[in-house]
């Protein structure tokens, strides 16, 4: 078993995955602070719409991925925060490890984050919001949209970690590329949060996919240009 | 991940050289022409906006030798330094490590390469251990624990080991981060004031790092801002001014080099020498 992690943790995208996982259990920055806005988001949107049970449906699903959005933004900020510190993507850089490995290490860890919060914001939104609990048609949805904020997410990390203003920067360069995603991501979590058939709903799952594919694959390209000093 | 450069052997490592882990064979397997340069650099230029950094700098450097470094603020090192180590792109000219030009063989040339520079480069939340362990996987190494327990006891850092890298003093943090660019074994140390924050002891065992790689057939270039450890460690010495080679010679004969021959500037026109070029660069 231990031979069989070691074996996989000398792949470049799982080593830096491991790495920023076990950086981010002693720490807790990233998952705390995304948890804490995704929340607070939630809550606060609840005030000021008040939804009710014809308009739940409506509003919800934008809500819920705003506060995942903007929460994600602010895990995206502090995962390249940390390499910046102490010259941590210069020596990631001074490996032999692609470039393109790199930026999928780093995708995948912000990914995993995000999931995580996902994981326990959702329960607490649906009970707020008087949603059901178990919404399993949300689990797709949750999974390639995440993919997707996380893969242009962390191309935009990288730029704006090198800049001044990153904190305002990386909301600027990140959520104009990542509407799609988000557009998508909100059409397709309708049916999945309220219970609802799927209809025509269902076109946004392939969507969401070939956005995902097409964001890896040019996120990646452009990952090398991007951390080149 | 195959790693081809784990044979790399240097003398008073403790690691004996096996028939296929042999320096020549590790040469074979990177590539590498057994007479060519260690580092070449030729004619390279690097701006920063309007500002020329680097102006058609040459500069070699030959195994088995330590180039020493010199230069005042703005003169260029860190940038010369950066391209070496395939950290940013010359704008123009041409460079050659270990024979390998790093825009087509960018991946052996890290593997042949080591790097010290001023920041330690590591994660401070994670131990030492934990830090060593994952470069050695990022480099695909086998062997890590060996090669870990090898390299922190080269810098003297065994017995901090499993200590958070946060807590630990920049000069123990600067001790660590040698015992990283140790790892892999590499044929070529690219170190960018390797001194400073190091303590009398831990100068020392990195003087040693520097003898070992040398007499080990390997070549060091050291960046730094002391002129007496540039003079007692350099073969040869370069002072940067103005983004060029201002002033090179030899310090001491090269062994096996025909015709080696040592310096007859004195250590005060040098530091001469050193003060002009700084003084022009201000």
């Amino acid at each position: 078993m231990t031979s069989l992690l070691d074996r996989l943790l000398r792949w470049p995208v799982t080593a830096v995955l491991w790495k920023d996982v076990v950086l981010e259990t002693r720490t807790k920055d990233t998952l705390v602070s995304v948890f804490v806005f995704a929340l607070l988001s939630i809550v606060v949107f609840n005030f000021a719409l008040n939804p009710t049970p014809q308009n739940v449906a409506v509003v919800a699903p934008g809500i819920l991925w705003v506060a995942f959005t903007f929460g994600g933004v602010l895990g995206l900020t502090r995962s390249f925060a940390v390499e910046k510190e102490r010259g941590g993507m210069q020596s990631l850089l001074l490996t032999p490890a692609g470039r393109d490995s790199i930026y999928l290490g780093k995708v995948l860890s912000i990914f995993v984050f995000m999931i995580a919060v996902e994981v326990v914001t959702f329960p607490i939104f649906a009970v707020i919001y008087n949603l059901p609990l178990a919404a399993p048609e949300f689990i797709p949805v949750a999974l390639l949209a995440t993919l997707g904020i996380a893969a242009v997410g962390t191309l935009f990390s990288a730029m704006a970690v090198n800049t001044r203003a990153r904190e305002v920067m990386l909301p600027l360069l990140f959520l104009p590329i990542a509407v799609p995603v988000i557009v998508a991501a909100v059409e397709a979590s309708r049916p999945a949060i309220t219970g609802e058939p799927w209809g025509d709903a269902i076109q946004w799952l392939p969507i969401l996919g070939v956005f995902d594919v097409v964001f890896l694959v040019i996120c990646s390209l452009g990952f090398g240009y991007v951390v080149q000093d | 991940m195959k790693n081809d450069v784990n044979a790399y052997v240097q003398p008073g490592t403790g690691h004996k050289p096996t028939p296929e882990g042999s320096a020549a064979q590790d040469s074979a397997r990177q590539g590498l022409a057994p007479e060519s340069l260690a580092i070449e650099v030729r004619g390279v230029t690097k701006s920063y906006g309007r500002t020329r950094v680097l102006d058609g700098l040459d500069l070699t450097l030959q195994w088995g030798q330590v180039l020493s470094v010199l230069g005042p603020n703005g003169s260029g090192k860190t940038t010369l330094l950066k391209i070496l180590a395939t950290l940013t792109r010359p704008d123009a000219g041409s460079v050659r490590i270990a024979g390998m030009d790093p825009d087509k063989a960018a991946s052996r040339v890290r593997r042949a390469t080591g790097v010290v520079m001023h920041d330690p480069m590591l994660y401070a939340d994670l131990t030492g251990r934990e830090n060593l362990r994952f470069f050695c996987r990022m480099f695909g190494l086998d062997g890590s624990e060996e090669r870990i327990a090898e390299s922190v006891r080269r810098v003297g850092m065994t017995s901090r080991l499993d200590q958070r890298v946060g807590t630990l003093s920049h000069g123990m943090q600067k001790r660590f981060s040698i015992a990283r660019a140790l790892l892999h074994r590499p044929r070529v140390l690219l170190m960018d004031e390797p001194e400073s924050g190091l303590d009398l002891s831990a100068i020392e065992l990195m003087r040693d790092v520097v003898t070992a790689t040398k007499a080990g057939g390997g070549a060091v270039l050291l960046v730094t801002h002391n002129f007496d450890q540039a003079l007692g460690l350099g073969d040869r010495l370069a002072i940067l001014g103005r983004g060029k080679v201002a002033h090179e010679e030899a310090l001491r004969p090269v062994q096996g080099a025909a015709g080696g021959k040592a310096n007859t500037t004195s250590p005060e026109a040098l530091r001469e020498l050193y003060l002009k070029h700084s003084g022009e660069s201000r």
